[in-house]
């Protein structure tokens, strides 16, 4: 017995130097992709901005000061204020936060939505199947935006309160969104499902929903993560253009979107940019970066995909 | 010798776009205890399916069981519902499929793959079942067994994939294994190897087989009893000595004459020649008519059953029902 446990542990840090997960691989591929890389570092750059960065500035508390309205940049306000004289760029940090959550929260939603009704339609297939995937073709057949319009309006409506807002907003941009990946996701069920290591599944006797969990997911996580980083620019534009249509996310609580409501009249365009510019900014930026990061992650986990 | 499985009458069908085909007709045979039973028949005839329909792998709308029975200790497999069927799969009954590459999961290490029997069928925590996979995993021979169970099936070959595919399978000890094609998608040497160890795992657990297999060579080797299958049909049947001996349907003697000899040179090999006929077109005729050499009139007309002939030995040929043959 002695001399197996001091085998295997001569033999151990070769193990450790073999062992080559999926895992391993693909962050290996994806550190050299440098576009993929530099994308992330945004996206890691606005996420430590939005939720780091208000704890440095002095001026959380967005008081009204009207001796400060519509300042330019200078050395105590560096993006300058805006109408009510806040502070710009602690209100683009405080927006980031709604926005960053928003577009997280609603990819991790219609994620799991897409992903546990896909993965339903496809194993069982039938009526199941063809319930889920009706709904899922309605929801398609309206475009998108017009559905959140229509939504949106009902909410201001019924005078749901400002601070709810937020929430039902997330969950309007996952009820759109998990159409798209639940068709995916069937897809790929349809095909797994028939592959051998099913039946050997079958005859070991398993449970549907370990079947399900256990052996159909685990074979489709590379594509979801793909399809959800890619999601989380998505939301995250739809629900600018919600909150600057003043139906998503409403003011006082910042948003990117409201924000670029500034640029919604022709003095604040042209005089003052510096409303406008800072939070479109940030959107183009994140976004980019996400689908970009995004791109390399297809390029790494699903190369089937490759456009 | 208990009987620890009988099917009677068993018949399954597939539905094709030009209509139903008949790919198991009728077929009836018994496991005994701790005995082995091989399947033998080229493509097509009905192996591979016999096996499935036992799992109840054989799903509508594509094909289903259309008749018989599959008794397996006192209960029928065909008409129990799918919780007490899911007690009975990968428990008491397992199955080793041809492609061992394919039948495990690729996404999922090896060491879980063999824990789930366990955990499903033996109720075991997850720590003892983990255990319980390694020690089965250094039992089918392969070192290191605490790291192939931490790795994934790509990382394996063919010959070692197959040996984790008998751990799952002899996980629970089984009362019958099902082994489809075991050896076929592997190299002669890892063959011998793997036989070797199903040979051994039956002899000490006492657990019945079904092998199914093309290679007369195996059937040799490994089988008690030997059933030959032709276009869905048994046609025939008897205990392995006798009837490599002594074969009498005209397509086993075929069979056993197209296999070659050692030491012996041959400038080709026999062949029986002609083709298995095509399921959808099968008449009321003896299925091996066209190829055989002996055929005579009663053979284009009608179908043999099938007939004891001596010495155990049951085969499906006019040769042997001289009465009839003369009306």
């Amino acid at each position: 017995m002695a001399a197996d446990s001091k085998l295997t542990k001569l033999q151990r840090p070769q193990a450790k130097l073999q062992k080559s997960s999926l895992f391993r691989q693909s962050l290996r591929k994806l550190m050299h992709n440098k576009l993929a890389v530099s994308g992330f570092g945004v996206v890691v750059f606005m996420f430590v901005l939005c939720f780091i960065g208000p704890f440095f500035s002095p001026y959380t508390d967005n008081k009204i000061n009207m001796a400060m309205m519509n300042k330019a940049p200078n050395l105590t306000h560096w993006l300058g204020t805006d109408a009510l004289g806040r502070d710009i760029l602690t209100r683009v940090m405080q927006a980031g936060r709604i926005s960053l959550t928003v577009g997280l929260a609603s990819m991790v939603l219609s994620v799991l939505l897409g992903a546990l009704l896909g993965a339903i339609a496809g194993y069982y297939r039938g009526l199941a199947d063809q319930i889920i995937m009706r709904v899922a073709d309605l929801l398609m057949t309206i475009p998108g935006l017009p559905l959140l319009f229509i939504f949106g309006a009902l909410l201001s409506e019924w005078k749901i309160p400002t601070d709810y807002r937020m929430y039902i907003v997330m969950l309007m941009l996952s009820i759109v969104n998990w159409p798209g990946l639940a068709r995916m996701v069937r897809g790929q069920m349809l095909s797994l499902r028939e592959r051998e290591f099913m039946q050997a599944a079958v005859v070991l006797g398993l449970r549907d929903r370990r079947k399900l969990f256990g052996h159909l997911l685990p074979n489709i996580v590379p594509l979801l993560i793909v399809m959800a980083t890619l999601n989380i620019g998505g939301a995250i534009l739809s629900e600018s253009v919600l909150s600057f249509f003043g139906l998503g996310v409403m003011p006082p609580t910042p948003t990117w979107g409201n924000m670029i409501d500034a640029a919604n009249n022709m003095i604040d365009f042209q005089d003052h940019p510096w409303l406008w510019i800072p939070p479109g900014l940030s959107i183009f930026a994140t976004v980019i970066a996400i689908n970009i990061f995004g791109d390399g992650l297809r390029d790494v986990l699903d190369p089937k995909q490759k456009r | 010798m208990k009987e620890i499985m009988k099917i009677d009458g068993l018949s399954t069908v597939f539905f094709t776009d030009e209509g139903k085909v008949r790919a198991v007709d009728d077929i009836s045979f018994r496991v005994r205890e701790g005995e082995t039973v091989c399947i033998v028949g080229e493509s097509g005839c009905g192996k591979s399916v016999t096996a499935m329909s036992i799992m109840g792998l054989v799903e509508e709308p594509g094909g289903k069981v259309s008749g018989g029975s599959i008794d397996f200790l006192g209960e029928d497999l065909l008409r129990l519902d799918k919780n007490s069927l899911r007690a009975i799969r990968g428990h008491e009954i397992a199955m080793i499929f041809q492609e061992p590459m394919s039948s495990l999961n690729p996404v999922i290490k090896i060491g879980e793959q063999i824990m789930e029997p366990l955990i499903v069928h033996q109720k075991m925590k997850k720590k003892a079942a983990r255990q319980r996979a390694v020690e089965l995993i250094s039992q089918v021979g392969i070192s290191r067994a605490e790291q192939i169970a931490d790795s994934y099936p790509h990382e394996l070959s063919g010959g070692m994939l197959q040996r984790i595919m008998i751990a799952i399978a002899i996980s629970c000890s089984p009362k019958l294994l099902i082994a489809d094609e075991p050896t076929t998608a592997l190299d002669v040497t890892i063959q011998a190897q793997i036989l070797d160890m199903l040979r051994e795992f039956k002899e000490s657990s006492g657990m019945s087989m079904m092998l199914i297999t093309h290679d007369l060579g195996v059937v040799a080797e490994m089988a008690d009893y030997v059933i030959v299958m032709y276009s869905g049909k048994i046609v025939e049947e008897g205990e392995v000595v006798q009837l490599f001996q002594n074969p009498k349907h005209p397509y086993t003697r075929g069979l056993l004459k197209s296999k070659p000899v050692m030491g012996q040179r041959q400038d080709e090999l026999y062949s029986i020649p002609g083709q298995v006929p095509n399921p959808l077109e099968l008449a009321s005729s003896c299925y091996f008519h066209d190829r055989c050499e002996h055929c005579m009139p009663v053979c284009r007309t009608r179908h043999p059953g099938l007939k004891e002939v001596g010495g155990g030995q049951k085969a499906a040929c006019w040769l042997y029902e001289e009465a009839e043959v003369h009306v």
